[in-house]
């Protein structure tokens, strides 16, 4: 069995967390929690002063994203956890980003200050007003370095734009407008305009009575900022043009596997729901995961996925008890790496998979204090099913379904992954810069 | 059975009522694909009754957990074989709790579609129609004439959330009841709060609504008395 060498490094966080999120370059590292927060780390730079910490992820800047709100017409509470982050692409010297909890998406701008203005003629150093007769000259300020200070401030709000629960956000190529998607509907933003935005996407019947599907996630393509693909509880991915009617209820392309007969259970719909599609950074395939697998899809073949990954085969036969405790509802996150070559999402029992699309190679690996020391080495793990058994597998009935990693990502361009087990977020990073085989 | 932490209720029970279906549950049985059964049993309906249930209970159901329940039910209920005798459905219990949600008119329109799926499921046993198709999606699978209706469109989910930016005011005071399915008999007779699955909710009010509170909730939408929680950042 081969071994992989990569540094682990874990951050014990103050609550469960919700969401995890690269910025483009890789650079900034955003988590979501239960909580309301965010917490960002930053990447240091590769110093030959300090080559064990070479590249690696600190907390950079941490603020509170939402709170806990109440709705006075409907009497209801609005939960603070934060279910998304997606980065804006950096068009200055700040940050910025969209959180959302489920019914509000705000946009916060993160600022450096290094340097401070000092010599103010009116006020002194503490900022209090100088009595005027002790001030016979005129000084002009100067800027001083200081200490770095991250400041976060909130630039828009963007509220009362969703009756359900938000689920997905996406930023446009342009850089201009974006989108929210909650159980039913789907709107579309314009970043600086926070009273207004367009519903592209309707799903809610004339009479509820008639619902049998929702909106389970959705995306803008990375290249066209015309085309955006949702995902369905039902399975379904519609790729949508924007250009082609302002409501893009009608898809331009279904994206739909027939259901296999001989596999055919009552959870059959349960287990086909899509908890996440990704686009792949060449625009040219989509990722779904839904309970059982992973599917890459081909935009330009509507039949049927292209690649199909078991997760975690093994719990077919467990399906009634799943549904039983509700596990089967659980959302998996999926994630592409820079290449497209390869694809990760998470699984029980802290496990998480990744599967090389070249090689058809696969496997799991563990986030876990256990093997937690800083230089560890990330060992494959096996699950079996009963029969003979290796040393170090685990038997599917000793899986520890509460430890889930729902939450998982991938940097844009190099070997480094961020995964979420609940309160603890590990980063994975090769310690020589290769390919993953 | 499936991990430390999770133990099941009445675990002992269930393994005696499974009986033939304990397929799913057999660890030792490879993953490959087997032949689903074609006959649920009545324990995997009264589980997934049971979550439909506690769905409908939250303040604010998960739509996509609601909707991927009621469709399994839909299919175990349709290949229920017509002789299948089901217990007593759970009825919801009489009393609106005024106070709680009254101004969330999605849960009235719940708790009066759940009302009607009850009452479906009260008439099943003795169902002599086939069982409806499992591709049962459209409005129009809803069968007609005198026979008992079987569970065709799930009156799960009325028109209105009554979120003003949707449907206006109109749902603002109708009457709640989120306590439901407690098991307390229903009693029909009273309080008018038992539409059809066709009508809408009872839009004369609930009259055993306390005028004091129904006085204090208009005063705090008017604005003449202050709300006891404060407003959360951004509103």
């Amino acid at each position: 069995s081969r071994y992989r060498k990569k540094k682990q490094k874990r951050y014990l966080l103050p609550d469960i967390i919700s969401t995890v999120e690269f910025n483009h370059t890789g650079e900034l590292l955003a988590t979501g929690d239960k909580g309301g927060r965010v917490v960002i780390f930053q990447r240091e730079p590769e110093s030959k002063n300090a080559p064990h910490s070479q590249g690696e992820y600190d907390v950079y800047s941490t603020f509170q994203s939402h709170e806990p709100e109440f709705d006075y017409l409907k009497s209801l509470e609005i939960e603070e956890k934060i279910n998304k982050i997606k980065w804006l692409p950096q068009q200055n010297a700040a940050h910025s980003l969209l959180s959302t909890n489920d019914k509000t998406i705000k946009l916060w701008k993160i600022t450096e200050r290094d340097k401070r203005p000092e010599g103010y003629n009116l006020k002194d150093e503490e900022g209090k007003l100088k009595d005027l007769s002790t001030v016979t000259s005129l000084q002009v300020p100067v800027l001083k370095p200081m200490d770095l200070m991250v400041e976060v401030s909130p630039r828009r709000i963007f509220a009362n734009g969703h009756t359900y629960h938000i689920n997905s956000i996406s930023v446009n190529s342009d850089c201009e407008t974006y989108m929210s998607a909650d159980d039913l509907r789907i709107n579309l933003w314009h970043l600086a305009v926070t009273d207004r935005s367009f519903n592209i996407v309707d799903i809610k019947p004339a009479n509820m009575e008639d619902l049998t599907e929702v909106i389970t996630a959705s995306e803008f393509h990375p290249h066209h900022c015309n085309l955006f693909v949702y995902s369905s509880s039902k399975g379904s991915l519609r790729l949508c043009d924007m250009r082609a009617a302002a409501l893009c209820d009608k898809h331009s392309k279904l994206f739909e596997e027939p259901e296999d007969p001989s596999s055919r259970s009552f959870f059959s719909e349960i287990i086909s729901s899509v908890s996440d599609v990704k686009f792949s950074h060449s625009g040219r395939y989509m990722l779904t995961r839904d309970y059982l697998t992973v599917k890459v899809w081909d935009l330009n073949m509507e039949a049927r996925p292209i690649e199909t990954y078991q997760v975690h085969d093994y719990l077919r036969s467990k399906l009634c008890s799943l549904y039983e405790n509700d596990c089967i509802f659980d959302k998996f996150e999926c994630a592409w790496n820079g290449s497209d070559s390869v694809i990760m999402t998470g699984a029980y029992n802290n496990f998480f998979r990744m599967f090389d699309r070249n090689s058809k190679r696969d496997v799991t690996l563990e986030a876990s204090r256990e093997s937690s020391k800083p230089r560890a080495v990330l060992k494959p793990r096996r699950v079996c099913m009963g029969g003979k058994r290796r040393r170090d597998d685990i038997s599917v009935d000793s899986l520890d379904f509460t430890k889930k990693i729902l939450h998982t990502a991938w940097h844009p361009a190099e070997n480094i992954i961020a995964i979420a087990a609940t309160n603890n977020l590990y980063i994975f990073q090769d310690k020589v810069n290769s390919d993953m085989h | 059975m499936l991990s430390k932490g999770l133990k099941r209720k009445r675990e002992e029970e269930e393994e005696e009522t499974l009986g033939v279906d304990a397929w799913w549950l057999d660890p030792g049985h490879p993953a490959v694909t087997q032949a689903p059964p074609t006959v649920a049993s009545s324990s995997l309906f009264d589980l997934s009754v049971l979550k439909l249930h506690h769905s409908l209970r939250q303040s604010e159901p998960d739509l996509r957990h609601l909707v991927l329940v009621v469709n399994t039910l839909r299919r175990i209920q349709a290949s229920m074989a017509p002789t299948v005798t089901l217990p007593p459905a759970p009825s919801p219990p009489v009393v609106p709790s005024v106070t709680d949600n009254l101004l969330a008119s999605s849960d009235a329109m719940l708790s009066a579609s759940m009302a009607s799926l009850l009452e479906d499921l009260s008439h099943i046993e003795g169902l002599s129609q086939a069982p409806q198709p499992l591709a049962d999606e459209g409005p129009p699978g809803r069968p007609v004439g005198g026979a008992p209706p079987s569970l065709g469109a799930l009156d799960l989910l009325g028109p209105a959330t009554g979120c003003l930016l949707d449907d206006g005011l109109e749902g603002l005071f109708e009457d709640i009841d989120t306590s439901m399915y407690d098991s307390e008999l229903w009693v029909p007779a009273s309080e008018g709060l038992k539409p059809g699955p066709e009508d809408g909710p009872d839009k004369e009010g609930a009259p055993d609504l306390d005028e004091a509170e129904l006085d204090y909730l208009m005063d705090v939408l008017v604005g003449t008395q202050a709300l006891e929680r404060p407003p959360g950042p951004g509103r």
